[in-house]
């Protein structure tokens, strides 16, 4: 029963839904700070390279590599995130194009390329890999043993992660702090709030947990560096967040949905189902789905803009109220 | 000593042209240091650079090359971005406009003229871009789905698209008939007939060979500048751009006109895409295609340009002149990756330097300048 297809799948799609998981939840913080970063790709990807440069570099046992790996992943995500806060929360650039910018800059043919390349990590296997481990005993358990039970360190902690920044939005003063940001910076302000302060901080967070999602691909699905290896994945990234209404516990549904879109087709194949149908069709189902997911959501419930931070996008001026 | 940064009220004459060139400093400047850290020696790579840009044998006619597409997709982007409708598919726009250019001209076959063949690319080529635009378009205009997710997904479909076309079957476009094409499958080349021609100028650096493409982006460059600033089209999409509430105040008809202005953006990329076609690559191939990404450097060419359309194609010759020396130089004298980290760069530079257009940056001590700002705010 638990080598079913319907079982695989989910299980897999547990593990390529955790780096969108990981990417919306930080996409979702800033965004609720009222700062919209279109560069997820872009942070993805350095943090993808510069994870997988620590885990070849950094010596002493696996679990020790892997933990080093993670943490400079999302040092470079928040790094390359400084700048896009910089641009927009100090400079008051125009968010969109700045995130545009990021992407570009650290994209598939920019920093991440080029880290990739002069570090000298292409085409040579991960050293030490996140692997699926049985913390409580129970991977037998039918359907949900595999699914749930039978996950990598990586996946847990984005469960964590959901639990964390749902409980930080709405169970904390700075949580109720950030929302108040995003809605209306001016008003923030005038309680005292320091509107640029939280921005950085939330855009950084964003950045690092970009990171973290590039380097899951580095450190457990692919696992070793290829220049542009998340195809895609940051911005189904964003496309999430307004899937999910700007709610983690949301993101934590659509990544899986997203996860189990791009892991089918390759199970079908494999087990030599519909293969009648071209391939291309299927390995285009995500982002074909990505687009229905937006249209539905934006036709329906949405279309109040339910859940959307009221400030989104603007630059916050005290000067200028 | 506090810093205040104000809005100006007043332009000096120096600014418009101070600032892109202090971002431009600043890039070069910047990507020195992101050279040195990781060493190599920027001077060697800025000569290197400009010499397989601009200077070496035949260097000028290979930046030509990458400039027409790129001059193409930067007016599809400022076409579009102008109404603050961030169309980012130029990619699968420009890859649809090479479908229908070739398709055209496979139909039309080796009989017929070539000015017709030429005519029916462009056309074909626009057509089909304007209609993978029309996606999005309508999307945004009708249930108000946020374009910039859509229009990029749409580039991600439309490189399957291709590549079903080419490898996936065997279509019109597929060459099914020379020896090889069952081992490498490959794009059916157009007919002679169709090949668009180049001007050629003797002389400096062995000759430079003009495409007909560029020629046609010119021409679109014009006529967009044209659309924006002198007809009750262009007023309308500035009005839009501006204040769309004021636009519907106004009776004017929001909806048609994003869906437009989303169609002439995708338009003007298949348009791009058959020069792509005519003037390059003589036949569909969707490697070379996804390999140079024009469409997202088009985003580039249009933001450096400030979405004016007459800067755009000189910007689109410098930009094409760096892709051309990524491309010919990729090793050890220029790194990978450094073309996309130094269009991100003049990009963050340009971004920041407008802030010195709108805004000026005063240092000044406390208490004073707030009754001075008081003063110069308007009534």
């Amino acid at each position: 029963m638990n080598s079913s297809i319907g079982v695989v799948v989910l299980a897999s799609a547990v593990a390529y839904g955790t780096p969108l998981l990981y990417a919306a939840l930080g996409e979702l913080l800033a965004e609720r700070s009222g700062v919209l970063n279109l560069g997820v790709e872009g942070m993805m990807l350095v943090g993808a390279v510069m994870g997988f440069w620590a885990v070849q570099r950094v010596g002493g046992p696996g679990a020790v590599g892997l933990l080093v790996a993670i943490l400079i992943a999302a040092l470079a995500g928040a790094l390359v995130a400084l700048v896009h806060a910089f641009l927009v929360i100090t400079l008051r650039a125009s968010q969109i194009v700045s995130g545009l910018a990021l992407t570009i800059f650290a994209g598939a043919a920019g920093l991440s390329s080029y880290l990739g390349n002069d570090l000298d990590l292409a085409d040579v296997p991960a050293r030490h890999t996140f692997k699926p481990v049985d913390v409580l005993g129970l991977e037998d358990v039918p359907v949900l043993g595999p699914i749930v039970f039978a996950q990598t360190w990586l996946v847990y902690a984005s469960w964590a992660c959901v639990a964390l920044v749902l409980l930080y939005l709405t169970r904390t003063r700075p949580g109720l702090n950030v929302r108040s940001v995003g809605e209306s910076p001016q008003a923030a302000d005038a309680m005292g709030i320091n509107v640029i302060g939280y921005r950085y901080a939330h855009t950084l967070a964003g950045g690092a947990f970009a990171g973290v999602g590039g380097a899951c691909f580095t450190l457990q699905i692919t696992p070793q560096w290829t220049d542009g290896l998340t195809q895609g994945a940051g911005w189904i990234a964003i496309a999430l967040v307004i899937f999910a209404f700007w709610r983690p516990e949301l993101c934590l549904v659509g990544a899986y949905l997203f996860g189990a879109f791009e892991i089918l087709p390759v199970n079908l194949q494999a087990r030599g189902i519909l293969t009648e149908i071209p391939s291309e069709l299927f390995t285009s189902l995500p982002y074909v789905m990505t687009v229905v997911v937006l249209v539905l959501v934006s036709s329906g419930i949405a279309k109040r803009r339910l859940g959307a931070p009221a400030a989104l996008g603007l630059p916050y001026m005290r000067e200028e109220r | 000593m506090r810093v205040r940064i104000e809005r100006r009220l007043a332009q000096p004459r120096w600014l418009p042209v101070g600032v892109p060139a202090g971002s431009v400093a600043f890039a070069f400047a910047a990507i020195a240091i992101v050279l040195v850290a990781t060493g190599h020696d920027p001077l060697h790579t800025y000569g290197t650079l400009f010499r397989s840009a601009f200077t070496d044998d035949g260097a000028l006619s290979a930046t030509f090359v990458s400039a027409t597409p790129l001059a193409f997709t930067g007016l599809a982007a400022a076409a579009a971005f102008r109404m603050n409708l961030f169309n980012i598919g130029g990619e699968g726009q420009l890859y649809f406009g090479v479908v229908g250019a070739t398709g055209a001209a496979l139909a039309l076959g080796g009989g017929s003229p070539g000015s017709l063949s030429i005519a029916a690319m462009c056309l074909a080529g626009a057509a089909a871009g304007a209609a993978w635009a029309a996606l999005p378009g309508v999307l945004r205009a009708f249930l108000r789905t946020n374009e910039i997710i859509t229009s990029l997904m749409l580039n991600y479909v439309a490189a399957k698209v291709i590549d079903y076309l080419v490898f996936g079957s065997h279509s019109y476009w597929r060459d099914t008939t020379s020896p090889s094409a069952d081992v490498f499958p490959q794009g059916q080349a157009i007919p002679d007939a169709a090949l668009w021609p180049f001007a050629t100028i003797e002389g400096a650096a062995g000759g430079i060979a003009l495409p007909l493409g560029f020629g046609i982006a010119c021409l679109a460059a014009s006529a967009l500048w044209g659309l924006y600033r002198r007809t009750r089209f262009g007023f309308e999409v500035q009005v839009i751009a501006d204040s769309p509430r004021a636009a519907r105040y106004a009776g004017m008809r929001t909806r048609r006109t994003i869906l437009a202005v989303m169609c002439l953006s995708g338009a003007i990329a298949g348009l791009g895409g058959a020069a792509q076609a005519g003037n390059f690559d003589h036949l569909l191939d969707p490697r070379s295609l996804e390999q140079q990404s024009y469409g997202y450097s088009g985003i580039v060419v249009a933001a450096l340009a400030r979405y004016n359309p007459f800067a755009v194609v000189p910007i689109a010759f410098l930009l094409g002149g760096l892709k051309n020396a990524g491309f010919a130089l990729q090793g050890a004298d220029f790194p990978n990756g450094l073309v996309g980290v130094m269009q991100g760069l003049f990009l963050f530079s340009v971004l920041g330097g407008e802030l010195l257009v709108r805004y000026r940056v005063r240092l000044e001590r406390r208490g004073r300048g707030r009754v001075e700002a008081a003063q110069a705010e308007p009534a």
